[in-house]
């Protein structure tokens, strides 16, 4: 408690509030930008961070992360067109307000709900995160190895719903995790000095996401302009806050297990959130499908307090279960720290400070886009040759940053062609980038397992908490192919199925 | 503008999945080619793995050994999409804001930006990031469909020269001046 005070304190320093408010705004004004999620905002906006000292950097991070994923609900309500998974069901009931002139009160209750979720959340978080690293410290290479065996299968075999381009996507990332001098062989280099280091987590995410975003979607460009509903300043009266509050706390209680679990996402939550709050709504129920306001408190919260559970095992574990958390990750790697355990000993006040500023913010967040609603709504109307060439400009600028190299501008094009054909090829990101994170760290623990042994493998399942995360992984593995087994049962692959269905019910 | 006939590049249509016309359109064929890449890069990561020496004494998992696991799961995996693939699975394109997945492959724009980036590549030691920044947004944005390349040209430019000042002065990251050394 008194750290958490202490951090609350150093994130309400003037020089540290000035960096939340630049976090939040950069992060709301590129996460509103069409085609731009959450992930891709902190990789593009990571080289701004380069130069700070890392408190100053993790602070402004907490803004780009929750001001990238306000921004995305932003637009699939006034756009109808979510960008990623989590703001599919945002969008049904959100876009559908918008149409019958509830803008306003659409973006209010995203933007209340995802504050109270993200208060909640984090506060959670708080109480629970220290409580993890205090488990996890005494764990062995054994475990870490089997933990990081499990969030590499979870990220594959959970989401999407191909398990064979699931586990495509992680082997090219595991692959690309080889690169390098590492072991002390030059693995897969070419011979090439440059390589030596390995490659850049930031290059190959800014180029999956940025590159092959805007290569993908030039190739296919809606030639015609999309509606933008216009929006004045969001509202609520008495009765959309009564009908608010409930999905909102309820949304919260499914969001932040999911995201504190490795086989996190957004996507499941928002959608079980949906399906409870129709369930629900009563004599509102005729109103789902044409704009009811708990369809949008629901889900937005649920996604919000997702976003503050994926903390917990990044931040207790060292392990990233959605994209962003991969790129938060990743920066923190490149300050020297090491996400996990060890960090609430060596860096108490890094971390309680970055704790701090998640309730910061929070706060902000609301301060900030409540008023600002309608500037952000104007920013969709951004001519769209000059959003994606701004897009590559600023990739190209953040990956010659790194190392003022011509050939870190290559990878880039090179990484970016491959971010195209993923999206082609409907190969997940998640598993890639999460491949290339954890591979080398993989292959580390492993060898530490096995050097304390002395080659011994059954040391690898010596340890009971390794024998509980196999017993998990079987099961996340076997599942679902016993529950095809049993006849009328549901499959996980069937989600996205469901939420297909949903939408086209809905829009019909 | 795009080679939305398709005939010809077999990879140019994407499937066309929701849209009106309910003919199988069989198989994805652009997957096999997929497949073919992921063998080859599995097939490599393992020849490059025998190549490497059995590492220091003290490694107890020697620097081959994920080499060869990870190669060879790359084959297996090709091995399985190219099946999969045979017995008429599709891919799914990704959906978002500003994409339109009922049209064709527009080749033409990827090529343009294609060459964008490559002169980049080209220039951008020599010149500088003031001056390849300018020609990248300007010449992406042309591209795109934009064909003021004059006011494409001027935001460039004032793009690119607030990033680098940006960068230098603001952020304290000294990316170099280039050809404009001494200008700026």
């Amino acid at each position: 408690m008194e750290a958490l005070l202490e951090g609350l304190g150093m994130a309400l320093q003037p020089e540290n509030l000035v960096y939340a408010v630049v976090g939040v705004l950069l992060g709301t004004a590129v996460g509103v930008l069409p085609g731009i999620g959450p992930a891709m905002t902190v990789a593009l906006l990571l080289p701004v961070t380069y130069n700070v000292s890392p408190s100053a950097a993790l602070i402004m991070f907490a803004g780009i992360y929750y001001g990238g994923m306000y921004g995305g609900s932003t637009t699939s309500i006034l756009l109808n067109t979510p960008g990623e998974s989590s703001s599919v069901i945002t969008a049904l009931e959100g876009n559908k307000m918008a149409k019958t002139g509830r803008a306003a009160q659409a973006l209010a209750t995203a933007a209340i709900g995802s504050f109270v979720a993200g208060t909640i959340s984090t506060v959670l978080l708080v109480a629970l995160a220290p409580t993890v690293a205090e488990w996890v410290v005494v764990l062995g290479a054994p475990s870490y190895f089997a933990l990081m065996v499990l969030a590499l299968i979870a990220v594959t075999s959970v989401l999407g719903s191909s398990k064979l381009r699931g586990f495509i996507s992680l082997a090219l990332g595991l692959t690309i995790g080889l690169v390098g001098t590492a072991t002390g062989q030059a693995r897969l280099t070419f011979d090439n000095p440059l390589l030596a280091d390995g490659i850049d987590i930031v290059v190959v995410a800014v180029a999956i996401f940025a590159v092959g975003e805007a290569l993908w979607v030039a190739a296919h460009l809606r030639r015609r302009p999309l509606e933008v509903i216009p929006v004045g300043r969001p509202w609520m009266d008495r009765e959309d806050w009564r009908r608010s509050w409930k999905p909102w706390l309820r949304g919260t209680a499914f969001g932040f297990p999911f995201g504190a679990l490795p086989a996190g996402g957004a996507e499941m939550p928002t959608f079980l959130s949906y399906i409870t709050e129709r369930r629900l709504a009563g004599r509102h129920r005729a109103e789902f499908g044409k704009g009811a306001i708990e369809g949008v408190a629901g889900p937005e919260a649920a996604n919000n307090a997702s976003a503050a559970g994926t903390l917990v095992p990044l931040l207790a574990i060292g392990l990233p279960t959605t994209a962003t958390a991969a790129v938060i990750l990743a920066a923190m790697q490149g300050y020297g720290l090491q996400p996990g355990p060890q960090l609430f000993e060596a860096e108490p006040e890094l971390v309680w400070t970055l704790l701090g500023s998640l309730f910061v913010a929070n706060t902000l967040l609301l301060v900030i886009n409540l008023p600002m609603a309608p500037l952000w709504a104007r920013l969709l109307r951004i001519p769209r040759p000059y959003l994606y060439a701004g897009i590559l400009f600023f990739a190209v600028l953040g990956a010659y940053s790194v190392n003022f190299q011509w050939f870190d501008v290559a990878l880039l094009g090179l990484f970016g062609a491959l971010g195209f054909a993923m999206r082609r090829f409907g190969l997940p990101v998640l598993p890639l980038i999460v491949g290339v994170i954890l591979g080398p760290r993989l292959e580390e623990q492993l060898g530490q397992a096995l050097q304390l042994s002395q080659g011994d493998v059954s040391a690898l399942w010596g340890e009971p908490v390794a024998v509980v995360v196999y017993v998990v992984i079987a099961a996340l593995l076997l599942g679902p192919l016993v529950l095809r087994l049993i006849p009328g049962r549901q499959e996980p692959e069937q989600l996205e199925d469901e939420i297909g269905a949903l939408e086209d019910e809905v829009r019909s | 503008m795009s080679t939305a006939g398709g005939a010809a590049t077999p990879s140019g249509v994407i499937a066309p999945e929701g849209t009106a016309t309910r003919v199988d359109p069989g198989p994805d064929r652009a997957q096999y080619g997929l497949a073919a890449v992921l063998a080859v890069i599995g097939a490599w990561t393992v020849v490059d793995s025998a190549g490497l020496g059995p590492g220091f004494a003290d490694q107890a998992v020697r620097p081959a050994a994920f080499g060869y696991v990870i190669g060879s799961a790359l084959v297996l995996l090709a091995v399985l999409l190219a099946v999969a693939t045979a017995r008429g699975d599709r891919a799914e394109g990704e959906a978002g804001e500003d994409v339109d997945l009922d049209r064709g492959t527009d080749w033409r724009t990827l090529a343009g930006l294609a060459g964008v980036l490559v002169a980049t590549v080209a220039l951008i030691d020599w010149l500088g990031w003031a001056v390849v920044g300018a020609l990248l947004f300007a010449g992406a944005a042309t591209v795109l469909g934009n064909r003021h390349w004059v006011r494409n040209l001027l935001i460039g430019a004032v793009l690119s020269v607030a990033s680098w000042y940006g960068f230098y002065v603001g952020l304290g990251i000294p990316i170099p001046p280039g050809v404009l050394d001494g200008v700026l």
